[in-house]
């Protein structure tokens, strides 16, 4: 079971209140009718779907019922960190020194 | 290849069991092969067997980081069926059933593929309509379905809690009379033992770290054992498939999550069919060996870890103890998780990429056991012409920007 930080509520919950929510900073192109059909397809499907660092998006469904950041290994499933909607991470694959796995 | 019948059996009873030949060889790998094939999962296995095969390429190489058949293929709940909604999967699904259907014999192998049935319940009146629509959408590609009321399901499920009494009644069902189960670990090592004899090396411990390539076109792939050069490479890799697509410089439309199941203690038999419910989310048949198979949805994070977490047990067991009181005191025996490769719409991606020469077959996701023989037997074809199997065509990566999809969730809606 995970325990999970929520940066609105300040505290650490159990896994079962959450949600994952997928890949987060994913930008919705800003002119859609002027986008490429690759382009379009991209940030529909295409994840970046990582073996180590994520940035990924977490909704407290059973809590604050908002949306925030998480910097979680894929591998081991260590949560380093979570900011609220809007923030950059800190932690980042290269940053960390943190090999990601292959 | 040594033969065998029951006379072996009682042949080799007489030297107690100890001459008998060893399955595979286990080979120094070549410098160049025609055809390499990266994942030694049951996918990636019988690729290899109907190169040979059928297409007569024998100097080929299986590429397994670990050993054949500890992925996914030795991970999974063996339901095999094909009762899909949409003419492409359908069809490639029902190909791989015709394969399924006689396979130990082609093989000489006992896959255990065992037709028991299996039923999709419905819980709702949306879940009936779906029903309906989808054993009819089977009816018309050929394949076997039929729609049960609640008394016929009782009748082949008698264990099963049909009374109005629950949060969600069982209404009726969809049931596959020619679906059922295999024997995961027989599938693949059935499929290297005749991969082998026809000449294909499979090379064990033996890790995809990169590939070689030069003019947009794929030329080999370095492991952990030195380069090894390949015209034509395969790659089966499964919940891995994101990882090797970057290491040739693309992107894959897949996400790769953890998916549970469990077994509980052997019991006496007590099911005879496979029970799966898309909506209370859990599913469950009894192994031969008695236990009771058990599994459900994927962890919704993504992750790499080969293992879940506990909520999700939690709520396949209040589904399965909902729909079978009785077994709410079944002790449980083991747990573990695959990492699955999904696909946004829940259908595989059997296609060429941005490289030249270079293939992938993945995004089977949650249920990509059943389809194992035909899968093997599409890519291998596509492998060997260079270009699609017609079964195969549809499901080519290409779909993601065309938004041609073959949206199969309803009928894949509970992984497995
Ligand atoms: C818990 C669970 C239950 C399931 N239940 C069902 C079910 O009931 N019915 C159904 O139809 N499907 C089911 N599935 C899905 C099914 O198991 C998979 O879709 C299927 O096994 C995929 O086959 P594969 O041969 O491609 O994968 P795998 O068996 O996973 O093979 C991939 C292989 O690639 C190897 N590999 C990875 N990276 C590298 C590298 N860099 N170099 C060399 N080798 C590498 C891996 O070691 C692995 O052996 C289930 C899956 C899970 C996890
Ligand atoms: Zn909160």
């Amino acid at each position: 079971m995970l325990h999970i930080y929520c940066p609105y509520c300040e505290e650490y919950r159990e896994e079962e209140e959450f949600r994952p929510k997928g890949e987060a900073h994913i930008a919705r192109p800003a002119e859609p009718e002027a986008t490429s059909d690759e382009a379009w397809g991209d940030y529909l499907f295409f994840r970046k779907n990582p073996r180590g660092l994520h940035h990924e998006q977490w909704y407290h469904a059973a809590g604050c019922r908002k949306f925030f950041n998480a910097t979680r290994d894929t591998v081991s499933y260590q949560i380093l960190e979570t900011y609220k909607a809007g923030q950059q991470p800190t932690v980042s694959a290269a940053a960390s020194g943190k090999k990601v796995a292959k | 290849m040594q033969h065998y019948s029951g006379f072996g059996l009682v042949k080799h009873g007489l030297s107690h069991h100890e001459n008998w030949q060893r399955m595979w060889r286990n080979p120094v790998p070549k410098s160049q092969y025609d055809v390499i094939v990266v994942g030694g999962g049951g996918h990636g296995l019988a690729t290899a067997y109907y190169l040979a095969k059928v297409h007569g390429i024998t100097n080929v190489a299986v590429i397994e980081k670990g050993w054949l058949g500890g992925g996914n293929t030795a991970r999974n709940t063996t339901i095999v069926r094909s009762n899909y909604l949409w003419d492409e999967a359908a069809w490639l699904y029902e190909h791989a059933m015709k394969l399924w259907e006689g396979l130990s014999q082609d093989l000489n192998y006992n896959v255990m593929f065992s037709q028991r049935g299996v039923m999709n319940l419905g819980h709702t009146l949306q879940d009936m309509r779906d029903i309906h629509r989808r054993v009819n959408a089977n009816r018309l590609n050929g394949i076997d379905g039929e729609v049960l009321d609640v008394k016929q399901v009782q009748e082949i499920v008698p264990i099963m809690d049909c009374s109005r009494n629950t949060r969600y009644p069982v209404l009726g069902a969809s049931w596959q009379p020619r679906a059922g189960v295999a024997r995961h670990d027989a599938v693949a090592w059935g499929f290297a033992r005749g991969a082998d004899a026809l000449g294909v090396d499979l090379l064990q411990q033996t890790e995809v770290t990169g590939f070689r390539i030069s003019g947009g076109k794929v030329l080999g792939v370095e492991t952990n054992r030195g380069y090894i050069g390949g015209k034509t490479i395969g790659v089966v890799t499964a919940g891995n498939s994101g990882v090797l697509a970057k290491m040739a410089g693309f992107k894959l439309p897949v996400e790769s999550h953890p998916l549970q199941a469990l077994v509980s203690e052997p019991m006496k038999p007590i099911l005879d069919t496979v029970v799966m419910s898309n909506h209370v989310h859990g599913y469950v048949s009894q192994s031969d060996k008695g236990d009771l198979v058990i599994g459900a949805g994927i962890d919704g994070y993504n992750g790499y870890g080969q293992r879940g977490s506990y909520p999700t047990i939690e709520h396949t067991l209040q589904a399965i103890v909902e729909l079978f009181p009785m077994f709410s005191r079944v002790r449980m025996n083991r747990q573990w998780g695959g990492i699955v490769d999904t696909c946004p719409d829940a259908c595989p991606i059997i296609s060429a990429t941005p490289v030249g020469g270079l293939f992938f077959n993945c995004g089977w996701g949650t249920g990509g056991f059943k389809a194992t023989p035909g899968s093997g037997h599409v890519f291998a074809a596509t492998l060997a012409e260079g270009k699609a199997h017609p079964l195969a065509a549809p499901f080519s990566i290409d779909r993601f920007i065309s938004g041609k999809l073959i949206d199969e969730h309803g009928a894949a809606g509970v992984a497995h």
